[in-house]
């Protein structure tokens, strides 16, 4: 049941990347681009995504449990730290010099282009690189 | 450096949109959890339990075939047009991998799903990701290009 919705939740979110163009790395670009070759679809893509989690959670989350797991496992931390501003204004820097999100990237794997598949393994070299630094100094903090 | 023209594609994009939204409901549905991408791939190649891995990959699975349906159903795969060079794919890949991990999300975890719980965290990781694209962009474009 865990990889059946698994891969349901993919397909359709993968299909929505397709649909909504956050798939094209021009396009994304392009709506940071106000003062060259804007295109706003980029808005409608959130506002759709937003309006439909915002509602879509209000009633899911009546619920006293998932469907398939014991308990909703929601985010606690409330923190607004320097690691989580910092890190957002990293990401946001390099999504602006190759207009791939991760989320985006991963279904562009499906286009067969040779440079996704590039961002998507400079991504993940990232991605385990910051996690071996963050573990490296939970360790130190653990230690000391 | 200009960028290519693209289309502008509201009813297109709000459907889209739409449809991500409704992935992260059923994910959150099913199993309780926030649909980010990040978290999906981080949970893939960090040392999580072995029963956490396959649900992560039935996911990723699920993502790649998402443009293959579009294609199935319309005839014409979605256009993926990626106007920066390999290097600055290189460096983009690895600096997104790295900010994210550590600002604990993108675009669809803090973006999506943390935006519509209302959580300070995402808005804040949000409206700082967003700002730090746009002037990116701008730098490499009307700057650096110009």
């Amino acid at each position: 049941m865990r990889l059946l919705s698994g891969f349901i939740v993919g397909l359709i979110f993968g299909v929505g990347i397709a649909v909504s163009g956050m798939i094209n790395p021009a396009k994304v670009l392009n709506f940071f681009d106000i003062a060259g070759t804007w295109d706003p679809s980029l808005a409608f893509v959130m506002g759709g995504a937003l309006i439909t989690t915002f509602i879509g959670y209000r009633l899911v989350l009546r619920r006293d449990a998932p469907v398939i797991e014991a308990t909703f496992k929601l985010p606690t931390a409330r923190d607004i730290d320097a690691r989580l501003i910092g890190g957002s204004a990293v990401f946001g820097v390099g999504w602006g010099i190759a207009g791939f999100c991760p989320g985006a990237a991963v279904p562009a794997l499906g286009s067969g282009k040779w440079e996704v598949a590039l961002f998507v393994v400079a991504l993940l070299a990232g991605l385990w690189v910051a996690r071996m630094i963050i573990d490296r100094q939970a360790g130190k903090g653990a230690l000391a | 450096m200009t960028g290519l023209e693209t289309e502008f594609t509201p009813l297109q994009s709000l459907a889209g949109g739409v449809l991500i939204g409704l992935s992260a409901v059923l994910l959150m549905l099913a199993q309780g959890r926030i649909m980010g991408a990040t978290g999906i791939l981080s949970g893939l190649i960090a040392g999580t339990a072995p029963g956490d891995k396959g649900w992560r990959a039935a996911m990723v699975a699920g993502m790649i075939a998402g443009p293959l349906v579009v294609l199935a159903v319309t005839g014409q795969m979605p256009a993926v047009d990626v106007p920066v060079s390999w290097p600055m794919i290189v460096v983009g890949g690895f600096v997104v991998g790295i900010g994210v991990t550590f600002g604990s999300g993108c675009t669809s975890g803090h973006g999506v799903c943390g935006m519509a719980r209302l959580s300070p965290r995402s808005i804040a990781a949000t409206v700082t990701f967003m700002i730090a694209c746009a002037v990116t962009v701008y730098v490499i474009r009307h700057i650096v290009g110009g």
